[in-house]
Parts: C-alpha cells; structure tokens; sequence
C-alpha cells in the first residue's frame, strides 16, 4: 500500500468527536433514551471516545453496544471467502430509544443498510441517527450522516484509513491511492477481495 | 484465517489453524441465538437438506436449529420416510435432491466414508453429522469449544475420554482434534473397546479409570451403546459402571476440578452417575448450546464456498475434493477413487494429479467413480 495523506492527525480527530458529541446531545435534548451503537471494528473504539466525552461535560454514562453487521452484508454472494464476523453486543433494549450508529467512514451507505436491518431485528428504536468520522460521499443508497468529522471529497481510486489506537497504535485518518490492479477477476464485485474485511473503506 | 473448504467431513482432515477458525468463528454466533429475534439474514436463499440415515435427535435439531436461525430453507429426510426405505442407493438419493437445485447436504450415515463418498459425487456442500465408527466433526469442534470456553485454552490440557473408543466416531474427532490443538490425549475403558493401535498416535491408555481421573482436566465421557454388550465386549453393564462408571466418590479423589463432558444421550448410572451429570463440574448442556454455535460457523464457513460457481464450471472441477487433501492415515473410511475427468488447463493438471494420488492408495475402488459418472453427477 502506497503512503498516504495525513487528513486528519490525532488532535483534529479528537476535536470531531468532542463536537460530534456535543451536537449528539443537543439534537437529543439531553441524554434520556439515547444509546450509541459503534459498527465493528473501528466505529466501536470512536464511540467510546464519543461516551466518554459526554461523560465528561453530561456527568451521564450513555448506554455503549458494538455490532457486527457482516450477516447482514449485501455482497457475500459475490465475496471469494466468507469474512471474518466480529461480537455483536448490545447490553439495552433498544426499543424506544434514541440510537446513535457510529463508524468510521460513510462511503455506499451498504453497511449504514445492513447496521439499519440488524438493529431492527434487535427492537424498534424511537428514531436511528447516523455519526461518521469522515464522509467520503459515492453513496449507493439514499443514505445520510446526521454528525460527520470531516468531508472529504474522494475518487474511487482513493481510500480512506481511520486509525484508532486500540488496533493501529495511533488515532488519524490517512487518504490512501490504491495501488494499480490488473482486471478484477469474475467482475461484480468493484472492490478487491483484499479489501473484504476492510469493507467500505 | 482461511477455511476453503467445500466439505466438512472430519477434523483429521483440518489443520490446527482451520480448526481454531472455526473455533473463533462460533463465537459471535452464541449471541444471536440469545437475541429476541434468533435470527440472521445470511443463508437467505439456501437449501439445505438433512439426510439422516441412522436416528437422532440432539445432532438433527441442534442442525435444524443453527440452519433456520441463518435463515435457510431447510429440508429433513430420514429413512424411514423417503424412498431410501425403498432402496434408493446414497448416490441416486443425492442426484435427485441436487437436480431440485440444492446447496447443502448435511448427512449422518451408518458406514464410514459414506459422507466423502457423496461430496465427491455432487457440487453442494457436504458436512457430516456422524458416519459410522470414523467421524462426527461437529460434535468434536463443540467439545473443542467448551473444554476452550471453561479452561480458556486446549493446548497443555490433559483430556480423558472414557468408555467405548473402539466404535465411538466421537472418540475419533475428538482425538484428531484435541491432538492438533495440543492438548494431551489419553483413554480409558475395557481393553476389548480400546482400539490396539491408539498409542502410536500419541495418546496414553489408562487402564484404571481412578488414574485417569488422578492426572485429567478434562473427562469426556462417552456413551455405552447397549447393543455392544450383547456382541460380549464386555460382560454386564453393571460391571462397567463399577469399574469404569464416573460418580462424585471416584472424582472426590481427584487432586484437582475435573470438567465433566458427556455427548449425550447419556446412560445415567452406567457410565456416568446422577450426582456427576447434574453436579457442578458437568458441562453437558453446556455443551449443546455451543453445537447450534459451531454448527452455524460451519454452515457460515462453507457457504463461502460457493456451490453455484462450481456447478457451473462444468468444464472442469472447480471444486477442490476433500479427498485429494486428505491423507491416508488409517481411519479405516474406505476411499473411492476420483478418476480425471475431462477438464482444461490448471484444472486438468490437478485433476490429473489426483489421479495419481488416488493411485498411490490403491485400496478399494472397485464399484464406484467412473470419469463419465462423474461428469454426469455435476450437470
């Protein structure tokens, strides 16, 4: 993989996410009813990051689950080998409560679809809102980010890294070229199998 | 990890890392069958289809169960109910489920081998639900998980399984599995259950069960099938539940806390007693939680592979046979021959390498597998 860009180092993701929550619970009200949900891996680590920067200027623990939306993708059909499936864990009902998704990046929209299915199954929330660290547009599916770290308008050539510490040792988001590649094998899928486990990244 | 498998049919077949994956892979699938709605989207489209020719309830269900809770169409046939009892061969049974466009098979069968004899024959998915005295993977990759799930791990664990090892496919799984994992591997039972040949692979025989219990962690306690007393294997049960039964005043001896596993259905005061099936070490239900877990990673797992593309590629096969991977340790399964099929390029090259495999092992090949027979089987 090519060096990439440094688009946000780790004091600019740190300012994101203190406004991200800051904006949470002012379109909240407060923090009655709400529950942040991270999609695996990384929108969980940015989601503790969110809870406990409420905790600081809320004095209140907003309730924290982690999903893993991988059964619930669109293209498994399509992929060479079945992706590794994380925990899902969400310790609430989240029948009548506010969720918040939080990820790192919102590209399609195909794993916000998925996220929106399996909590679902899970119970029916008073109303679903959408946090990312950075939009990276391309959308596939009429879906939209209600808090967003950074817009970040990109080619299909291009990718976007979010690093946290908990997995890459520091917290940044990187804008990466792809490297060249030959012609994708059996077509469908526009993504390298490479790529799989990274999803829409 | 990597599990490019289209079969699952023993873990003698599987390396230490495939079997871990699939260890790793049951894990976030516990939590979905304790949602409200036990149920996920990812086998949507599936057929499955449940041929049982031997009687079973636990495997049966708990594969039905890991099955719906994907959201595959499943489909169960058993002996007594189909054309099998009209004697419809294994071969033309699976040819005309195939030809009503399935994708998997999960097959329990009363002859070793018959399992892979099918999963050479058709392109769906074959996972074995027990065949005969040589396997039962699934059941050893939940005994796997829970000894893990208990002990936090397998390696350095010293395992004892108890009771008829000679025919038990349960006994076979597991020692294949727990060997590659690491963990010490003994047995215990009468000498006429005990299989001569078992400490060349590296597992200790205990001839009093008060020893195995003085040195294990671990007891998997297998089932006394009561129709073997009958071919004098051993003399009376009674007898076998005073030398080698497992009750709280044998453990009370143990030096340390021995978990307790059992494969069920269990034979309470034969080989193993009340007070020990309900004590606090057995984790015999918990064991049946964890087989709807490791039984939906395997569906996961091989639903990767996919049936469709295979079916397919009818000028070669692109299927990777299970047979040309597994090896000729004596498991006793006998091993058709694959003859090459008509196939181009790579494919002709591995076709004809399995050729000369099969070859190698000689061995009875006589009633099946012809290249014509298999070209049919695919299209």
């Amino acid at each position: 993989m090519a060096e990439g860009t440094r688009l946000m180092d780790e004091r600019a993701v740190n300012r994101a996410l203190v406004r991200i929550a800051h904006e949470i619970v002012e379109e909240n009200g407060g923090t009655d009813e709400l529950v942040l949900i991270g999609i695996q891996r990384r929108g969980v680590q940015l989601a503790e990051t969110i809870q406990a920067e409420i905790r600081k200027f809320e004095e209140v623990e907003v309730p924290l689950g982690a999903m893993d939306i991988t059964l619930y993708r669109d293209d498994l059909q399509q992929v060479a080998e079945q992706p590794i499936v994380e925990e899902t864990d969400l310790p609430f009902d989240v029948t009548g409560r506010v969720v918040v998704i939080v990820d790192d990046v919102l590209f399609t929209g195909r794993t916000v679809r998925a996220a929106l299915d399996e909590i679902t199954d899970f119970g029916r929330p008073r109303k679903i809102l959408l946090a990312v660290l950075v939009d990276r547009g391309h959308r596939e599916l009429p879906i939209r980010a209600d808090f967003v770290g950074k817009n970040v308008p990109t080619s299909d050539a291009q990718q976007i890294k979010v690093k946290v510490r908990e997995l890459d040792g520091e917290l940044a988001v990187d804008l990466l070229e792809r490297p060249a590649m030959g012609p994708l094998p059996r077509a469908a899928s526009a993504r390298p199998p490479a790529d799989l486990n990274a999803r829409e990244n | 990890m990597r599990f490019a498998h289209k079969d699952l049919l023993g873990l003698e077949d599987l390396t230490r890392g495939e079997i871990t994956a699939v260890l790793d892979t049951s894990e976030p699938f516990k939590e979905i069958s304790e949602r409200r709605i036990k149920k996920v989207p990812v086998l949507r489209g599936k057929t499955i289809v449940n041929l049982f020719y031997e009687p079973s309830t636990r495997t049966r269900v708990s594969f039905e169960f890991a099955e719906k809770r994907l959201s595959a169409d499943t489909v169960n046939i058993s002996t007594t109910m189909s054309s099998i009892a009209k004697g419809e061969t294994l071969v033309d049974t699976a040819r005309n489920l195939e030809a009503m466009r399935i994708d998997m098979v999960v097959i329990r069968h009363g002859a070793s081998g018959a399992p892979r004899f099918l999963a050479e024959r058709i392109p769906s998915n074959v996972i074995n639900a027990g065949d005969g005295s040589h396997e039962h993977p699934t059941q050893g990759l939940l005994d796997l998980l829970t000894i893990r799930d208990f002990l936090g791990r397998i390696e350095g664990v010293r395992v004892v399984l108890v009771g008829d090892i000679l025919h038990s496919r349960v006994a076979r799984s597991n020692i294949w599995g727990l060997l590659k994992l690491g963990a010490e591997v003994g047995v215990c039972g009468p000498p006429s259950l005990i299989p001569p040949e078992i400490e060349g692979l590296g597992v200790r025989v205990y001839r009093h069960v008060e020893d195995a219990i003085a040195e294990a962690d671990v007891l998997n306690v297998l089932r006394i099938q009561l129709e073997r007393q009958k071919a004098n294997l051993f003399p009376s049960l009674r007898e076998y539940n005073r030398i080698f039964g497992i009750s709280n005043a044998r453990l009370s001896r143990a030096p340390r806390d021995i978990l307790i596993l059992h494969p069920g259905p269990m034979n309470r005061g034969v080989e193993i007693d009340s007070d020990v099936a309900d004590g606090e070490h057995a984790v015999i239900l918990d064991q049946v939680t964890n087989g709807v877990a490791v039984r939906m990673a395997v569906l996961y797992l091989l639903a990767g592979f996919d049936v469709t593309r295979a079916r397919e590629a009818k000028e070669g096969l692109e299927f990777e046979p299970e047979a040309a991977r597994g090896s000729a340790k004596g498991s006793g399964t006998p091993r058709p021959s694959r003859q090459p099929g008509p196939a181009g390029g790579a494919a002709e090259a591995r076709a004809g390498e399995r050729g000369r495999d099969t070859a190698a092992k000689g061995g009875d090949r006589g009633e099946v597998g012809s290249g014509a027979e298999l070209e049919e089987a695919r299209t």
